[in-house]
């Protein structure tokens, strides 16, 4: 660290329009009734799923009443979302909430991401996954304002229709050797693919990248909804007769960038628990470190999670939109490598 | 040569593909929300100049290529080789015509030059961005002749032949942008 590089990467405009952004958000939110809440940064617990990467500290020296109950060897993760905390409140009777904190993933880091970013996350007991796309869509046009989210509805699709339509492909029958061929025909001549096997998840996020997203929110922004199951994380997961089961999860493009990602939350314990334990085996497979599953969160599920419907959007990429930022390093005081 | 985690890689990272060494020119980590994430790369060959687009499992292994830059002074061609100096070691190469490229016509003996080396052997060289060459051959340009837009060629010491103003002479001497091979100015003794 030689001090070269103590600036903000983002203009003092963007700044300033980064904290009106804030305070609309919060405006919204104090109109609906929707209440503040903050929950713990650090946890003994932390998301399962292979594809992310906690953060954590380690062996943290806590001493005193509380700090001493906690076993000295174990660390305490960076919450990547406020998801398993804000589920507990759920369960403990707070009603509507919403929460803007940081969340932490390792290893996430580009033109789109910073491994510290700001998650706007928020939960609807009642709604569905539909009545939250509203929610969202209101949220959405309120912050930007009519000249970046536009005057027109946002456009909704299912995932099938938007993989058929711009990756040719069935998501949720193809076989996999389909799915790789249309992968290459999209990449086209000169590039190469790597070989992802049988894993059908992983083909359908490489054809999202090479085919489908820059598709989606161009002239309007764009709800795709009712994923594969396979990849409902802590969605429920709806069964259609005679079609394959779809996840009751939704996400929002504009202009090619993934903003938000929601859920019809699943709110059955047992179901949860053995979601959790395929992600555990997964991560021993491919040789990831062990995380423990989170007994609290399950503990609150058994007690009962009403039902609801809950999203995570990123604030640094709505703060993107409204300036028309090409990298996240704009939008953000200080990126990782000159924190 | 060591491997690099898909992480470790940003532009200018030298890599092995199909056992050519190449140059990131650019660099995407793009990641489908909750889902696998992919770096993709464009690269270039170091050998031929054709760029590639390679997309990477994130965490996956890349071979690295053994390549860097070194300082070296041009010594003398026999027109089929061109020979280089480490000032260094002492030790000295000698580059065929493929790998010289350009630089060959804005080489001066002694002077120094950027060689790219990979696995110890040269593969390309880059003369400095500015060089000062003599004019051995060019035209008397006559006053008020603007028939030919004010310029007329010259051809330097090294090779190059470079456009340059009428009141330029033979003998005389001119910095040249070996970039783009135009005339920058008129360099007094």
């Amino acid at each position: 660290m030689n001090g070269g590089d103590w600036r903000p990467t983002a203009s003092r405009e963007v700044l300033r329009l980064r904290a009106r952004l804030l305070e609309r958000v919060r405006s919204f939110f104090a109109e609906r009734s929707v209440l503040e809440v903050e929950t713990p940064l650090l946890s003994a617990a932390t998301a399962t799923d292979p594809n992310l990467h906690s953060l954590s500290a380690s062996a943290p020296l806590l001493s005193a009443e509380r700090g001493a109950a906690l076993p000295r060897t174990a660390p305490l993760f960076l919450q990547t979302s406020p998801e398993h905390a804000m589920k507990r409140l759920l369960a403990a009777g707070l009603g509507p909430i919403y929460q803007l904190g940081r969340a932490f993933r390792d290893g996430e880091a580009g033109r789109l991401h910073n491994p510290e970013f700001t998650m706007l996350e928020w939960y609807r007991p009642g709604f569905d996954h539909h009545h939250l796309m509203d929610e969202v869509e209101e949220l959405v046009r309120g912050v930007l304002g009519p000249e970046r989210a536009g005057g027109a509805a946002f456009e909704r699709r299912t995932y099938r229709d938007a993989f058929q339509r711009f990756a040719g492909v069935d998501p949720l029958t193809d076989p996999v050797a389909r799915l790789a061929e249309a992968a290459s025909e999209a990449a086209g001549g000169a590039s190469r693919l790597p070989d992802l096997g049988d894993d059908r998840d992983a083909w359908l996020d490489l054809l999202m990248v090479l085919a489908v997203q820059k598709e989606l929110g161009r002239e309007r922004p764009t709800f795709v909804y009712d994923f594969p199951a396979s990849q409902a994380a802590l969605a429920r997961v709806r069964s259609i007769p005679g079609e394959p089961p779809v996840a009751e999860r939704f996400e929002l493009f504009i202009d090619g960038m993934e903003l938000a990602n929601g859920f019809h939350e699943l709110t059955d314990a047992s179901e949860q628990r053995r979601r959790f334990e395929r992600d555990v085996a997964l991560r021993r497979q491919c040789a990831l470190p062990e995380v423990p599953i989170d007994e609290r969160l399950l503990a609150a599920l058994d007690a009962g999670l009403p039902d609801c419907a809950g999203v995570a959007l990123g604030f640094d990429r709505l703060v993107m939109v409204a300036t028309g930022a090409r990298d996240i390093s704009q939008v953000i005081a200080f990126p990782v490598d000159r924190a | 040569m060591a491997s690099y985690g898909t992480n470790q890689l940003k532009t200018g990272t030298k890599i092995l593909l199909d056992g050519q060494p190449h140059n990131i020119v650019d660099l995407d980590f793009v990641k489908p929300g909750k889902g696998q994430a992919f770096v993709r790369v464009k690269a270039k060959n170091l050998m031929d100049g054709r760029v590639q687009e390679v997309t990477y499992k994130s965490g996956e292994s890349v071979e690295g290529a053994d390549v860097h830059e070194t300082n070296m002074q041009y010594l003398y061609t026999d027109g089929e080789h061109w020979h280089f100096m480490d000032p260094e070691t002492y030790e000295q190469h000698s580059v065929g015509e493929a790998a010289v490229g350009d630089a060959a016509n804005y080489l001066k003996e002694q002077e120094t030059v950027s060689v790219t080396l990979w696995n110890g052997n040269p593969i390309s060289v880059e003369p400095p961005n500015h060089v000062v060459l003599r004019v051995v051959q060019t035209d008397p340009g006559v006053r008020g002749d603007t028939s030919s837009g004010g310029s007329k060629p010259a051809t330097t010491e090294s090779g190059a032949v470079v456009k340059v103003p009428l009141f330029i002479s033979e003998g005389e001497l001119i910095k040249v942008d070996t970039r783009t091979n135009e005339y920058i100015s008129r360099v007094k003794e």
